[in-house]
């Protein structure tokens, strides 16, 4: 541990750079993991069936009184899921664009992924300088949007990669609604930062970290509201899965995929609404601080709390995502567009301008 | 500058991270999967059974082109208000009414363009 200290400033941070993105891919790749589990844990509960309750390895059965209890749980289902997409045939049809075959599940899951790298996670763990985000960017939410706009791309080519009907008609679906949303949900944070002045996420954490009546959302509400829609939209989650919708376009863009590339717009889709979750949580719930009021920690017991108390937030906001697709039916597509560009956008401009005005009369 | 630079290196490196995993996995689930035979009824289109007809992307509504039209303005005039916004507690000091003024001016310029495509139809998708 000493021999870190002797290493000059710039080994030291690119060390702890990629130690930080490693640890944070992994605890969001098992996020990815289990909240698959618990969306179909939490549907068959909603739905009063057992939901996933078999797989096991062979040697939990002997493990007393825990081991049956983990298999109901459906613990091992993940890995089962994982093992399983990588054993199945990944097939390629003939008539594909095969280029953009190949390109668009990896182009769905990539950008997701990258969004993670601006939230604040924790405050600082040990001194000062370890500050928990991955990069702590002063035009933080500037490129998390510019990235999150990127994950069009891998549905839109998935869908004209496809060549075949429904699965284009999936695509442009997507497109047209993820570019709808967009401008809401950008809109709706610049009240936001009206208030915050700072584009830079550790800021809008620190704004808000003196406890439960310091958070934006009771200042915001309505841009909480318009944000959280948006993100359900951009998402491709119910109530707006139109992009997917089975009853209608079979299964959307990625009908005609197979094997571990059908997985990857799965885990594209979760690490996306872990994303979308941990915005939410940094800009409206007060990021790490815990409902009472924090103070950077100096100890690194404190750090950890402050990172339990994000993924905590993060959690709860996930539930709220799955619990939501079995509580609304599906949009229609008129009604999507309706709601984005001619509800969402002037009520997110009226917010601005109000935001302004009350900031114009109380700022000294 | 150099810090600035600095500041992009960890994003540099969870996109490496990032693009090896879903790289890898394509490239693992292509050399683990199970390799079966190309036969015909697997090798068309899956439309529900029904046998395809006709080219696989076919032409679309107009409607779709004119979103991403409006999305282009729109968005841009969402990316002017962000450097708006953070300045904006700092000039109120200095010269409130030029701050509000000139940006409400300008979304008000907008907003009117907004009612044209609104009274257009250009947003109803039920014609």
């Amino acid at each position: 541990m000493d021999s870190i200290k002797y290493l000059d400033p710039t080994t030291q941070f690119v060390l702890f750079s990629i130690l930080k993105v490693m640890l944070v891919f992994a605890v969001a790749m098992t996020g990815v993991a289990y909240s698959v589990l618990v969306e179909r844990k939490v549907s068959a509960w909603i739905q009063d069936r057992p939901g996933p309750n078999r797989v096991a390895p062979f040697f939990v059965e002997f493990i007393p009184v825990i081991g049956p209890w983990l298999t109901r749980l459906g613990i091992f289902q993940p890995m089962a899921d994982g093992l399983k997409s990588f054993l199945k045939e990944d097939f390629t049809p003939s008539y594909v664009r095969k280029v953009y075959f190949w390109l668009a599940p990896a182009i769905a899951c990539v950008p997701s992924l990258m969004t993670l790298a601006v939230i604040p996670f924790g405050s600082t763990l040990g001194n000062a300088a370890n500050k928990m985000v991955i990069a702590d960017l002063n035009v933080g939410i500037l490129y998390s949007f510019g990235i999150v706009s990127l994950g069009v791309y891998g549905i839109v080519l998935a869908g004209y990669a496809a060549n075949s009907k429904y699965p284009f008609l999936g695509g442009i679906r997507s497109s047209a609604q993820m570019i709808s949303y967009e401008i809401a949900m950008g809109m709706s944070v610049v009240a936001v930062f009206l208030l915050v002045g700072d584009l830079n996420l550790s800021s809008v954490v620190d704004y808000q970290r003196g406890g439960l009546h310091q958070w934006l959302i009771w200042k915001q509400p309505l841009a909480f509201v318009i944000f959280m829609i948006a993100a359900f939209a951009e998402t491709n989650r119910l109530p707006f899965d139109l992009p997917e919708s089975e009853t209608e376009l079979v299964g959307g863009y990625h009908t005609e995929y197979s094997s571990m590339k059908f997985a990857l717009f799965f885990m594209g889709e979760y690490a996306a609404m872990i994303a979308a979750s941990g915005m939410m949580v940094t800009l409206f719930l007060g990021g790490w601080s815990s409902p009472f009021g924090s103070e950077p920690a100096g100890t690194i017991l404190g750090g950890l709390v402050h990172i339990g108390w994000f993924l905590a937030k993060v959690a709860a906001l996930m539930v709220v995502f799955i619990w939501t697709r079995w509580m609304l039916p599906r949009f229609r597509y008129d009604q999507l567009m309706d709601l984005g560009w001619r509800r969402f956008i002037p009520l997110a401009l009226a917010n601005i301008l109000v935001t302004a005005l009350i900031v114009a009369f109380t700022h000294k | 500058m150099e810090s600035q630079l600095q500041q992009y290196l960890p994003v540099l490196v969870l996109f490496l991270v990032a693009a090896g995993f879903a790289g890898g996995t394509l490239v693992i689930s292509a050399l683990a999967g199970k390799v079966g035979r190309r036969t015909k009824t697997k090798d068309i289109p899956y439309e529900c059974g029904m046998l395809p007809e006709g080219p696989g992307s076919s032409r679309l509504s107009v409607k779709f082109y004119l979103v991403a039209l409006l999305f282009v303005l729109f968005d841009i005039e969402v990316v002017f208000m962000y450097p708006w916004a953070v300045v904006y507690k700092e000039l109120l000091t200095q010269n409130a009414a030029l701050i509000l003024g000139g940006m409400v001016s300008f979304l008000g310029v907008l907003f009117v363009g907004y009612l044209y495509a609104l009274k257009k139809g250009a947003f109803d998708w039920t014609r």
